[in-house]
């Protein structure tokens, strides 16, 4: 952080020409300086005010470390300390504050002041940059003159396969403010490197991702909650199934931020569901090391590794949402992140009765991975609006609908053996005499999200599970 | 005017470790043999271990609690401290 300016003792204006209010107030600048002494700091022209002469704020360092955000303002200080403060023009105020009791009788009893030039959208982050960005730890690299920005961080090996927004101190300084976390915080250990991570190299990962401010809290976390032992990062990196983070968000904070849940939510075209996702893939890579072809050994790996998060669509929802079923308080914002392949698309154009929709999704959920396979891999149901309103229309809840799905899907171990139906996978043979289910009884989780319209849902296949694998984890997003 | 962006990456600086040199002979060595808990992990390294016995070697088996996960470090330690060399079953 760049020193703070002291002001003077006595009564501080600080203006700018470019205000009409700031002229208006000139005589009374005047007055204050004869009758009670008055420092000027003029923001722009420094010509103005011509009585008193102000001093010249060129590099708004004045306005910037104190906070002016409206011109005038007017403020007290004593023993070098800001005491009290009035902004904009108003009689009452002016007049209390420099004990004048009559100064600009003239005018009107208030006007409303103009932007202070140091929070002026086109200045604000070159002056947070400017003076501010002493507090950012990371190591600068220069870039030449003649090489291509984007290019330049692909050659550097930053990037996922997509472009990335070069991280600019001003980028970066921006994105913090998307949190009350002071950057030197250590967010996360981040496998496979075991790195600590914080908050500043999350924002640089977030710019970098294309992330507004706003997301920020979102990616720290998503990452959260990837990198605990439960959900098990390093190994959703290495395996060779294609498997990545899925992050599935929940809480009115997602409709603040304008993600998706509704009409191709999976899909492309929305900022926020798409940058937060690839946030979290862009820490693991450059503050973990998990690079594809090195620790990531996928066979395949899925299109979602570059960002797979999306918002359950809760208003339109005849049920609980998933976090208030993970154990989240309503009305509060929160990640779950699932170890999940990409999505694969549930048919049923004619159920019209809550039972044969359910056969549906047994049928469907009984083939993941193979239908020989139980008990080993999770799965999220993403139940689409047409879809769920066939179970609510039948009074069925979020239970009901899980429990009714799961209950036909208690397979017996004759047909899973090894050899049985001409396939060799399976389970071993001294098990055929059970009835296994296909998941373990909190081994579906169900999202409400999707577009109004088509009888369709979508089934997100997960990995190794349980204690050996990965376990769904929900995290509360904290601002 | 040039550029100036921040490293995204953990800045971390590598330590080069110089590999031990390769024993002549396994024979009257500690050779560990780690199990990752991948299936059938365990036939390979059981028909080393009788490979291994046979020239002379003293042989001792861990196993990790799970292949998805790094081993823990109490148990590189004891692999470290008891043995000359060790074998990694990676896969299935």
């Amino acid at each position: 952080m760049s020193q703070r300016p002291t002001l003077p003792n006595g009564l501080v204006a600080i203006v700018k020409r470019d205000c009409a209010t700031c002229l208006m107030v000139t005589p009374v600048l005047a007055r204050i300086a004869a009758e009670v002494g008055l420092t000027v700091y003029t923001q722009d022209d420094p010509t103005f005010p011509v009585d008193p002469a102000a001093i010249h704020d060129a590099d708004l360092s004045v306005s910037w470390h104190h906070e002016i955000e409206t011109v005038p303002t007017l403020i007290r200080v004593i023993d070098g300390q800001e005491v009290d403060r009035t902004v904009g023009w108003s009689r009452a105020a002016w007049q209390a504050l420099t004990g004048i009791d009559d100064l600009g009788s003239d005018l009107s009893v208030m006007r409303p002041g103009c932007g202070s030039l140091s929070v002026d959208p086109n200045l604000e982050d070159e002056l947070r940059a400017r003076f501010s960005g002493s507090v950012l730890r990371a190591r600068r690299v220069e870039i030449a003159d003649a090489e291509d920005e984007i290019e330049a961080l692909f050659n550097r090996g930053w990037t996922d396969g997509l472009p990335v927004v070069p991280p600019t101190e001003a980028r970066v300084l921006r994105m913090l403010a998307g949190t009350n976390r002071a950057p030197s915080d250590i967010v996360a250990i981040v496998p496979p490197d075991l790195i600590e991570v914080t908050v500043e190299k999350v924002a640089i990962n977030a710019v970098m991702a294309g992330c507004l401010p706003e997301y920020f809290p979102w990616v720290l976390a998503a990452l959260e909650a990837a990198c605990t032992n439960e959900f098990n990062i390093h190994g959703v990196l290495a395996t060779t199934m294609p498997v990545g983070p899925v992050v599935i968000c929940n809480g009115p904070g997602t409709r603040d931020i304008g993600m998706n849940s509704g009409m191709n939510v999976l899909g492309q075209g929305n900022r926020a569901n798409l940058t937060i996702g690839r946030a979290l893939q862009l820490v693991i890579r450059n503050v973990g090391g998990g690079r594809p072809g090195e620790v990531d050994r996928a066979t395949h790996g899925n299109p979602g590794k570059l960002s797979f998060c999306f918002a359950e669509d809760e208003l339109g929802s005849p049920w609980s949402s998933l976090a208030a079923a993970r154990g989240i308080a309503d009305g509060a914002d929160a990640v779950t992140v699932f170890a999940g392949e990409g999505p694969r698309c549930v048919v049923d154009q004619l159920a019209r009765d809550p039972d044969s929709l359910a056969n549906t999704f047994a049928s469907c959920l009984r083939t993941l991975h193979n239908p020989k396979l139980v008990l080993a891999f999770d799965a999220v149901i993403i139940i689409g609006p047409e879809h769920a309103r066939v179970f609510s229309d039948a009074g069925w809840d979020r239970e009901r609908v899980l429990q009714e799905i799961h209950s036909r899907l208690q397979i017996s171990g004759t047909d899973l053996a090894r050899g049985a139906h001409g396939i060799a996978e399976g389970i071993p043979g001294h098990l055929e005499h059970l009835t296994l289910p296909k998941f373990r009884p909190d081994g579906l989780l169900l999202v409400h999200a999707g577009g109004g319209a088509g009888m369709f849902s979508v089934i997100i296949g997960g990995w190794a599970n349980g204690e050996v694998g990965s376990q769904p984890v929900t995290h509360a997003v904290r601002y | 005017m040039s550029a100036v962006l921040l490293d995204p990456t953990n800045e971390r600086r590598v330590a080069e470790i110089t590999r031990l040199t390769r024993p002549a002979s396994l024979a009257g060595l500690t050779i560990g043999l780690l199990d990752i808990s991948k299936a059938r992990g365990d036939v390979f390294l059981n028909r080393l271990e009788t490979r291994l016995v046979a020239i002379g070697a003293e042989v001792k088996r861990f196993r990790k609690p799970t292949f998805t996960k790094p081993a823990p470090v109490d148990l590189r330690h004891e692999i470290a401290s008891q043995c000359h060399v060790v074998i990694e079953a990676l896969a299935d």
